[in-house]
């Protein structure tokens, strides 16, 4: 149990269904700490954008509570919106305005006085101050999306939601998002992101969250989820069956086929040695000739069905 | 109340208006130039008085009120439709703001646009008919009642229109006719008897007549009606619009 005094953001019970009878989210319940960056992971559909949605006033639950800072969503809808910053994953921009005259607008349209120095910040940041008297129009998609962070910064949230922030993104932006979301934790704010990407979700969440079918299967530290999502197997295939696994490889995590055809050896990827060249000179002293090799990793998709096996029994 | 949403929202709108300051003020104020002088100046002329009015004269409020409505509603309609469309509605959904401000923002620029506009309007009349304004507080009040309500009525048809063809067709198919019909170029006391009936159905009757009292102190029908027909349009329009917000219909899912 967090405390409540640390929890930024507290879900509970939340349910979406929408009119076309689609359930998007199924009784999720989720605390955010302040000051974390947290990251959902899921498939397309999984109800990620949906949970961001309900939380940012955009879309209307069905079921459950939603409370930011102690503040209701619903009753006290103004305190929760004011500490809350969207990029949405739509590049949907004003097109005419230029770039200083749109987030300076967003921080108008938030509740919070004009302040162009902190305007000027945000696009320096950004690397949009060269930008500030262009059309939004004339700027590249790479450019636009610092422009939609920009805007959900300029009334500087304590609460910040990215949806899928790097999808189809150049690698120099992705790289400058993540040092900027890196920044803005220093300085306290905790963000929120979706991804599908299991490498954005590692190289920046302190924990991640995995949605799939509008349910939170599972919520945990990046490190230790990391560790398991890492395990790979080697299969060995060998000249002739073996009736059972020999005594003397009993230590190893191995298993034999039921054929006898193949041996399955897991091992850790992130580990410093896999101990694969042990098993193999084993294998060899144990008289077992081996015909041919592969290793897997297990991809996202046999992850999420495990988890999803996992959190069912 | 989120103030700074306010002005931000209504210094968003007035610059749209002013970079598009040809087609949202120039047109209008030259075609109903044209009006005036095809139907003030050069048919004016071969007509006589109306209730003691010259035709020319008599002319001005109504298509004051022809320009007013129409370009209350397509302002207004445009105004938040566009967002809808662009998909940068997204921000007025989530910010701290309730249905008063954001009504405020956008209908208030709405009107502020078509208020302007019916003054220039008026101006540019001067210069081709000469007339005299009787009560001229009660003329800024029912332009102002109604540039608000027809803005009110125009925010109402943009977040209602899922296209730009629906976006077009109301002002096309209802407005026009029943401001062509409303008594802006006629009193209604020259058309048959029946016709006098059927178009005490018309709204646009009771604005059209309440405007030109506040000119000439001549009107179709009782200045006090004009004013509650006004009111009570307004009043409507304000409780459909809470009625959308409360609701979340065609805005939040």
């Amino acid at each position: 149990m967090i405390p409540d005094d640390d929890v930024i953001l507290d879900i509970q019970g939340l349910g979406k269904r929408y009119r076309d009878g689609l359930v998007a989210l199924r009784g999720v319940d989720l605390s955010i700490r302040r000051g974390e960056i947290f990251a959902l992971l899921g498939p397309n559909g999984a109800g990620k954008t949906t949970l961001i949605s309900v939380v940012c006033g955009l879309v209307n639950a069905s079921a459950g509570t939603v409370r930011v800072d102690g503040f209701d969503i619903v009753r006290d809808f103004r305190q929760t919106r004011a500490r809350i910053g969207l990029v949405p994953q739509e590049l949907a921009v004003d097109a005419f305005e230029t770039v200083r005259a749109t987030v300076a607008f967003s921080r108008g349209l938030m509740g919070r006085p004009p302040d162009p120095g902190h305007v000027e910040r945000v696009l320096r940041q950004l690397s949009l101050w060269d930008k500030r008297d262009a059309q939004v129009r004339t700027l590249s998609g790479g450019m636009k999306r610092r422009v939609l962070i920009a805007k959900a910064l300029a009334h500087e949230p304590s609460l910040l939601f990215l949806d899928e922030p790097t999808a189809g993104v150049d690698v120099e932006l992705r790289h400058d998002m993540w040092a900027m979301v890196r920044g803005l934790r220093e300085r306290g704010t905790t963000v929120v992101l979706t991804t599908h990407y299991i490498e954005e979700a590692e190289e920046m969440a302190d924990r991640i969250g995995v949605m799939r079918r509008g349910e939170l299967v599972v919520v945990e530290e990046t490190a230790s989820l990391m560790r398991r999502l890492g395990s790979r197997q080697l299969t060995v295939v060998m000249q002739s069956p073996l009736p059972a696994l020999p005594p003397a490889l009993a230590d190893l995590p191995l298993s034999l086929s039921e054929d006898g055809s193949t041996l399955t050896y897991s091992f850790d990827a992130q580990a410093q040695s896999s101990g694969i060249a042990d098993l193999l000179r084993r294998l060899a002293g144990q008289g077992i000739d081996v015909r041919d090799l592969h290793t897997s990793e297990t991809s996202l998709e046999d992850i999420f069905v495990g988890l999803v096996r996992e959190a069912a029994a | 109340m989120n103030r700074h949403a306010i002005a931000a929202i209504y210094r968003f709108e007035m610059a749209r208006t002013f970079r598009t300051l040809m087609q949202s003020i120039a047109s209008p104020v030259l075609q109903t130039t044209l009006y005036f002088v095809v139907f003030g100046a050069a048919i004016g002329a071969r007509m006589g008085e109306v209730d003691g009015v010259s035709y020319g004269a008599f002319i001005i409020p109504g298509l004051i009120m022809l320009s007013l409505l129409s370009e209350s509603i397509g302002n207004a309609s445009f105004g938040i439709y566009l967002p809808k469309w662009s998909g940068t509605l997204y921000q007025v959904l989530s910010a701290p703001v309730s249905w008063i401000e954001v009504v405020i923002g956008y209908v208030g620029a709405a009107a502020s646009k078509s208020i302007l506009l019916g003054l220039l309007i008026l101006a540019t009349a001067r210069l081709f008919v000469p007339y005299e304004i009787a009560h001229p507080l009660w003329m800024i009040a029912f332009l102002v009642l109604t540039a608000v309500s027809f803005s009110l009525f125009g925010f109402i048809l943009g977040l209602w229109a899922d296209n730009f063809e629906q976006l077009q067709v109301v002002p096309l198919m209802v407005v026009t006719p029943l401001t062509f019909l409303g008594g802006a170029f006629y009193s209604i006391s020259m058309l048959p008897p029946v016709w006098q009936t059927i178009t005490l159905f018309n709204p646009v009757v009771y604005l059209v007549s309440g405007f030109r009292w506040s000119f000439y102190g001549i009107s179709d029908v009782n200045v006090v009606v004009s004013l509650a027909a006004i009111v009570g349009f307004l009043a409507a329009c304000l409780l459909l619009v809470w009625w959308i917000f409360r609701t979340g219909w065609r805005l939040r899912p």
